[in-house]
């Protein structure tokens, strides 16, 4: 099990291939994606990569953020999330992921907080079909109708579907293909609609649901390792030296 | 420039299409592509561009609407479509509507478009 990658969600777009195909994809954007720090079978008791990004203003970063960020040597991020690897997968504190940590063709999930819609009805909700337009409906047309049985149970059951909060929740969109990845720009472009707005901040893994295709990289596509393939294009940025 | 239209531009110029300058009420040719087995040709079809949408942009589409054996027959194009071989225009139309949807309800005499004869094409840099 390799890391997964945060990423920024920049918008939707269509591509046009060679065979006439459109195809609807996301744009999602890596910003200064740093491993933050490790967690070891020894110290913690399981292993996982805490990766960082995005990038924050020192003094809106708060002292105790401060000093985790200076002991692994990366700016102040916007964003952290830890992703659970195995052993053999653990990435050093410092490296940048690139956005060839992900494959054409591979499938992806995709996590991030859906958009809020506030206090919402059982239509909208959960897809109820309301009641009807004309036969002495009145003022209920959008209502939920009924919500269970008569004295027999004399409740109402928990967990029945009405009208309340929607939204702004953490969803994951399973099984995403991505299309292509830009590397040098740090874009992934994965097929499909992804959760939350633009700007807004998702979790990019591995699909747990698929097999994961050959040619992946192990443990992750480094920018400073791309460097070294490719001398002087980019300044290594610590910890892989 | 955002990374959105960054995309959207460079796949444009990736595509390499020239689109000719056309606008709802002109007629154009549309060459399109069709793959019959393994066989792909071009068809044309030519009809009346009833709207344009979404503008010059990579999201951008046309809505072509011509009278095939007595049946009205629209087809929507996306403009930089990989299946569009070319596209033409035949006749420059004056009309006053962006959307030409009132067509669909004429027909024979009261659907005629007048043509204009003095189009000046607009110079967009």
């Amino acid at each position: 099990m390799r890391s997964g990658i945060i990423a920024k969600k920049v918008g939707m777009t269509r591509l046009f291939m060679e065979d006439g195909k459109q195809i609807p994809v996301t744009v999602l954007q890596l910003e200064s994606l740093q491993v933050v720090a490790q967690r070891t079978t020894d110290r913690d008791g399981y292993t996982a990569v805490q990766l960082g990004a995005g990038i924050a203003k020192a003094k809106r970063t708060s002292q105790a953020m401060r000093g985790h960020f200076a002991a692994a040597n990366v700016a102040p991020k916007r964003k952290v999330c830890e992703f659970r690897v195995t052993e053999e997968n653990l990435i050093e504190v410092g490296a940048e992921i690139s956005a060839e940590h992900f494959i054409a063709g591979q499938k992806v999930d995709v996590s991030g907080t859906s958009i809020g819609k506030g206090f919402a009805g059982a239509m909208k909700r959960h897809n109820f079909g309301g009641l009807r337009a004309s036969h002495g409906v009145s003022i209920s047309h959008r209502s939920h109708g009924s919500t269970g049985q008569c004295q027999g149970p004399g409740k109402v059951f928990k967990g029945k579907k009405m009208a309340g909060h929607m939204g702004a929740v953490r969803v994951t969109t399973q099984n995403l293909e991505v299309v292509r990845t830009d590397a040098g720009r740090g874009l992934i472009m994965v097929k499909g609609a992804v959760p939350g707005s633009k700007g807004g901040w998702v979790t990019v893994k591995d699909a747990v649901k698929k097999k994961l295709p050959e040619g992946v990289p192990f443990p992750a596509a480094l920018k400073s390792a791309a460097a070294e393939a490719a001398p002087a294009v980019e300044a290594s940025e610590g910890g892989e030296a | 420039m955002d990374i959105i239209a960054q995309i959207e531009a460079e796949q444009i110029a990736a595509l390499g299409k020239t689109i000719p300058d056309f606008k709802a009420g002109d007629t154009i040719r549309v060459g399109f592509k069709v793959t019959e087995g393994t066989r792909s040709r071009v068809q044309n079809y030519e009809g009346v561009c009833i709207s344009r949408k979404n503008g010059k942009g990579i999201a951008g589409s046309f809505t072509v609407r011509k009278i095939s054996f007595g049946e009205g027959v629209e087809r929507v194009f996306p403009l930089y479509s990989t299946n569009i071989e070319s596209i033409e225009v035949v006749r420059r139309g004056r009309v006053r509507r962006s959307k030409l949807y009132y067509l669909r309800a004429r027909r024979g005499k009261s659907a005629r478009i007048a043509e204009v004869t003095n189009y000046k094409t607009k110079n967009d840099a």
